[in-house]
């Protein structure tokens, strides 16, 4: 599998998200800086990572989402490549059109920072499918903007065609019907606030987040 | 010209911060305080006369990049 993981200024959790898929895929893994223009050939996946790019200025992924990078990380989606973006690459994602809704302050005002339960809704989707029929999984959350809003339409719209992928068990910032994660109606991008990242070994405390990558390896 | 913009939360999406504030204005005896909301004012200035053709550039920036409309809503002054 080739994969690419896009660094904006501010990204954190850039270098952890190629080791995460390198040790839970074999992937071969390359960095790319949000200036660049182009993407590496015959990418299976693209990761936007963690961390606070820009600063968060104006809003969380406001700025990353028009990086330069981002009109080719578009393109690549369009064509049915698998992107994931994990918490504000989450939020980049929504920033950018390619996933529906917003990621709202945490409605406790509080940054969370801990391992959650969740409720994999969809264990079909192209980020699911490795967990082979599980309904659960242990992620770790960090986020001080986590709290997913959609309009009520947008949200029925979700559940309706199975786009709402992971749901908190005990929702940690009051996201909206404790949303997690979600994917596009084509199912080739997924949104999620738990890391994967955080949780691809044992000795991190869950290895479900290596399923994560191991269902987008098995799909390519 | 002058463009000032004020953007919001939308009436309706939670505004956390504003809550925050209203209950430390309550803690502090203000308790005549209701409905606070936090916002943000972006200002800057722009070519051209036309404040009509202003207002309406700096609204295409704010559908744009200034404010996301998903959750916020946002208000623009132009001023010479």
């Amino acid at each position: 599998m080739r994969a690419a993981v896009v660094v904006f200024p501010g990204s954190n959790c850039d270098r952890d998200c190629k080791v995460a898929l390198e040790r839970s895929t074999g992937a071969d893994v390359t960095m790319v800086w949000h200036q660049d223009t182009a993407l590496p050939a015959g990418l299976d996946l693209i990761v936007l990572p963690g961390g606070f790019s820009y600063g968060d200025y104006l809003r969380c992924g406001a700025m990353a989402a028009l990086s330069p990078v981002m009109t080719e990380v578009k393109a690549a989606a369009e064509r049915g490549v698998a992107v994931a973006g994990i918490c504000n690459g989450f939020q980049i994602l929504c920033e950018v059109g390619l996933l529906p809704g917003a990621l709202l302050r945490n409605a406790a005002l509080r940054y969370v920072c801990k391992p959650v339960d969740l409720d994999i809704v969809n264990t079909q989707t192209r980020f699911t499918a490795a967990f082979g029929g599980r309904r659960e999984a242990t992620m770790t959350v960090g986020n001080g903007e986590g709290n997913f809003f959609a309009d009520e339409a947008t949200l029925d719209r979700l559940e309706g065609e199975g786009q709402v992928v992971f749901r908190y068990k005990h929702n940690p910032n009051g996201s909206s019907r404790a949303i997690a994660g979600i994917v596009n109606p084509a199912g080739n991008v997924l949104g999620l606030m738990p890391h994967p990242d955080r949780a691809f070994e044992p000795a991190l405390g869950s290895a479900d987040g290596a399923l994560v990558f191991q269902s987008v390896m098995a799909s390519v | 010209m002058k463009a000032v913009v004020h953007v919001f939360l939308k009436p309706g999406v939670l505004d956390v911060q504003g809550k925050a504030v209203q209950s430390a204005l309550h803690g502090l005896g203000w308790g005549d305080v209701d409905h606070v909301r936090v916002g943000r004012v972006i200002e800057f200035d722009l070519a051209g006369e036309d404040a009509a053709d202003g207002k309406a550039r700096v609204e295409a920036m704010c559908q744009r990049l200034l404010a996301n409309p998903v959750i916020e809503g946002y208000r623009v002054e132009i001023a010479p």
